[in-house]
């Protein structure tokens, strides 16, 4: 832009509300619903002004169901909308499955690219915030493993508006995952006018050569404080941000570990057939001779996210992060 | 009843009015001096643990918490009818039901206070835990209600949801299920004329809830959900009507969500003072309290020290939650599976040298 560009403080949900703001104003076959979507502008407040804005025909309330609100969203893709969902959180999301992985991640490959899918399905998730059952879940690793998705997890406010306007311009359907335990704890300088952020490109946070540490979300805040503890103790930490879980960026991702010989894997969701599991079938893959210790995972349990009064068990902290990387070193 | 109330002319089953005047006598329930007594007082000591609990939690003592204020008398009428080898299917907004069927305050309480050993209610026969996915939890009801005719038990399913809960899926295949099954359940719907944000009119163009039941096949039926007299005799004749085989009965509880949605939830988005206004005249308490009063059945100078005395009960039960003891690393682990996994063990064991590390660190 000429003059410069015009900076805005923002926080995630605020970049999410411009980014979504941007993209209604640009394209008018961009519709966005959900539950409480429209009067009340999402519980987060993500959507917040913009049923004003654009009207209740393209910013609405819709009936509670999520199924529906997904297929629904598909129809509206097949002919020729680009609908933005919203998910109440991660763990209400179950009800539409079937029309996730059936068919939004589908109708392109069945109907052989006749019919496209660009729609966003974002959603918040992640722990950390008191909350009840089915409140706190991260299942990024999930919808990774479904093939026709393509999933982001930003992880600043200035992530969150490039990737997700991003999303929307996409053809395929996107899976965006809101980390909303930093949704207002970030506070950053956003460009106010549009920009995009590449689907597919991780991004390295902080350069070094002792140790590769890989995470996303909200989830980078903590490895940030875990490369401050290393720091002190002379350990240099590459960290790298994915910003994608879905397709993994694996040039940027082998690279590293290629120079630091060291992978620790940090993510809020379970261990088990997670992203970490994947990244460490990556660097065995394409960067077997260079590895130095085996890959450390900092993850979740195998376990339900514990209500409240037990979630401190649960929940990554910078201390667990930088034991993984010790352990990583010691080997 | 199921017959003369029916929901395709979009009839209200009432039996007093907002004065506490019996509008209706031929369908008053019986209902004992004492017993209706007891119903008021429970109603009661619900209202005041329900406002406590919203206070508590602005304190900071409790998470978020879903209030009942206004909907007192649908769980006040299932009092009426529930025994101990009833099953009751919550969803999260019954308060006085739970309490009716045995739980704890207490353990309410901790639940809300973060704690799953409060919504296993040990002391409840035949409750299933509070559930969050909406509507979801209606399906079980029908898989209930099909064991109790497979054990040939003399059973009754009360299943609970919301008016959002009527636009899921799983709502109407439940219904579809108890009724080919022919399942001795009553699902209730808590219409309380909002899901969050979104008012009842947006949620379904149906004239009604009820309605919906009767292409599944089902006796349905609209009851003034706020008129304790008429969820007791619809709760009786929905009861009689499962019991006696005839199948699952659909009874809408038309209501009013006096409070927030929850806690975190600001109403003033989205509705107005006057509509608020306007529903307070139908209160469930103070339209018991009006013919309770009449009827020379309550002293209501006698309230204050009753609600003295709640307070004090309330707050014991909720000191006794906050003193329940911290919670411990295997409690994460140890009921995920009834045969627990080798990962999960050594999972835990990680952890825990973790934790011994950290020590060291200080
Ligand atoms: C499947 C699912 N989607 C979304 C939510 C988030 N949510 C919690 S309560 C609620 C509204 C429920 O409305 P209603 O069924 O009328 O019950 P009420 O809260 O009014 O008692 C929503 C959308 C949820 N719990 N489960
Ligand atoms: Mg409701």
């Amino acid at each position: 832009m000429e003059g410069g560009t015009e900076m805005k403080v923002m926080t995630i949900v605020q970049a999410i509300t411009d980014a979504i703001d941007i993209k209604l104003a640009e394209d008018p076959m961009i519709v966005t619903f959900g539950e409480d979507v429209g009067v009340e502008g999402g519980v987060f407040r993500a959507t917040e002004g913009l049923q004003k804005k654009y009207g209740e025909q393209r910013v609405f309330d819709s009936p509670l169901a999520e199924s529906a609100i997904v297929g629904s969203a598909v129809g509206m893709a097949m002919n020729g909308l680009r609908p933005i969902v919203e998910m109440q959180f991660c763990g209400f999301v179950y009800p539409a499955m079937n029309q996730i992985i059936s068919h939004a991640a589908r109708i392109h490959n069945r109907s052989r690219g006749r019919y496209k899918t660009p729609m966003v399905i974002r959603f918040p998730y992640g722990g950390g915030i008191n909350a009840l059952e089915h409140h706190s879940e991260s299942m990024e690793a999930m919808y990774g493993h479904i093939p026709g998705l393509k999933v982001v997890i930003p992880s600043t406010p200035y992530d969150a508006k490039g990737l997700l306007i991003s999303a929307i311009e996409s053809d395929d359907t996107i899976i965006f995952m809101e980390p909303k335990r930093i949704y207002r704890a970030i506070k950053q300088e956003v460009p106010e006018e549009k920009y995009s952020i590449p689907i597919g490109k991780a991004k390295i946070l902080n350069e070094g050569t002792d140790v590769t540490v890989i995470a996303y979300g909200a989830m980078i805040r903590e490895a940030q404080k875990a490369v401050v503890m290393a720091k002190k103790d002379g350990i240099s930490v590459e960290l790298i941000d994915l910003r994608t879980i879905y397709p993994l960026d694996k040039q940027t991702i082998v690279e590293s570990v290629k120079k630091t010989g060291r992978m620790v894997v940090v993510h809020e969701g379970p261990n088990t057939f997670g992203v970490g599991a994947e990244l460490t079938a990556i660097v065995n893959e394409e960067a077997f001779l260079s590895q130095e210790a085996p890959v450390v995972r900092v993850t979740g349990f195998d376990t339900i996210v514990p209500l409240p009064r037990g979630e401190h068990h649960y929940i990554i902290t910078p201390e667990k992060i930088y034991y993984g990387i010790q352990k990583s070193m010691k080997f | 009843m199921f017959k003369e109330y029916s929901p395709l002319d979009d009839k209200l089953f009432q039996v007093m009015d907002n004065n506490g005047k019996i509008i209706n006598p031929a369908w008053m329930p019986e209902i004992s001096e004492e017993r209706l007594q007891k119903a008021f007082k429970d109603m009661l000591f619900a209202r005041q643990a329900d406002l406590m609990a919203v206070s508590y939690q602005r304190q900071g003592r409790m998470f978020t918490y879903p209030p009942n204020y206004g909907q007192e008398a649908i769980s006040g009428g299932l009092a009426q009818v529930m025994r101990d080898q009833d099953w009751l299917v919550p969803a999260f907004r019954e308060l006085g039901a739970w309490l009716a069927k045995g739980a704890t305050l207490k353990e309410v309480f901790l639940y809300f206070m973060g704690y799953e050993d409060g919504t296993v209610f040990k002391n409840a026969k035949n409750i299933t835990p509070i559930s969050v996915p909406i509507a979801s939890q209606l399906i079980h009801a029908a898989g209930i209600g099909y064991a109790i005719n497979y054990k040939k038990e003399d059973s009754v399913v009360y299943a609970i949801t919301g008016d959002g809960g009527t636009s899921i899926g799983d709502f109407h295949e439940a219904l579809n299920f108890a009724t080919v099954w022919n399942a001795p359940v009553v699902f209730i719907v808590q219409n309380n004329q909002f899901a969050i944000s979104v008012p009842f009119k947006k949620q379904t163009r149906s004239i009604n809830i009820a309605v919906k039941g009767i292409a599944y096949g089902m006796s349905c039926i609209k009851v003034d959900g706020n008129d304790l007299f008429a969820m007791t005799r619809a709760l009786r004749e929905a009861e009689a009507h499962a019991r006696e085989g005839k199948g699952p009965v659909l009874i809408e509880a038309l209501t009013y969500r006096r409070g927030a949605h929850t806690t975190s939830d600001d109403p003033t988005k989205y509705r107005t003072k006057e509509e608020e206004e306007q529903w307070s005249i139908t209160d469930p308490l103070d339209r018991l309290r009006k013919y309770m009063v009449a009827q020379k059945l309550w002293d209501a100078s006698q309230e204050e020290t009753l609600l003295a005395e709640y307070k004090k009960e309330i707050d014991r039960q909720f000191e006794e939650a906050e003193n329940y003891p911290a919670y411990p690393l295997d409690d994460v682990f140890k009921y995920m599976y009834a045969d627990i996994t080798d990962d999960l063990k050594e999972q835990k064991v990680e952890h825990e040298k973790f934790l011994k590390w950290k020590e060291g660190l200080k």
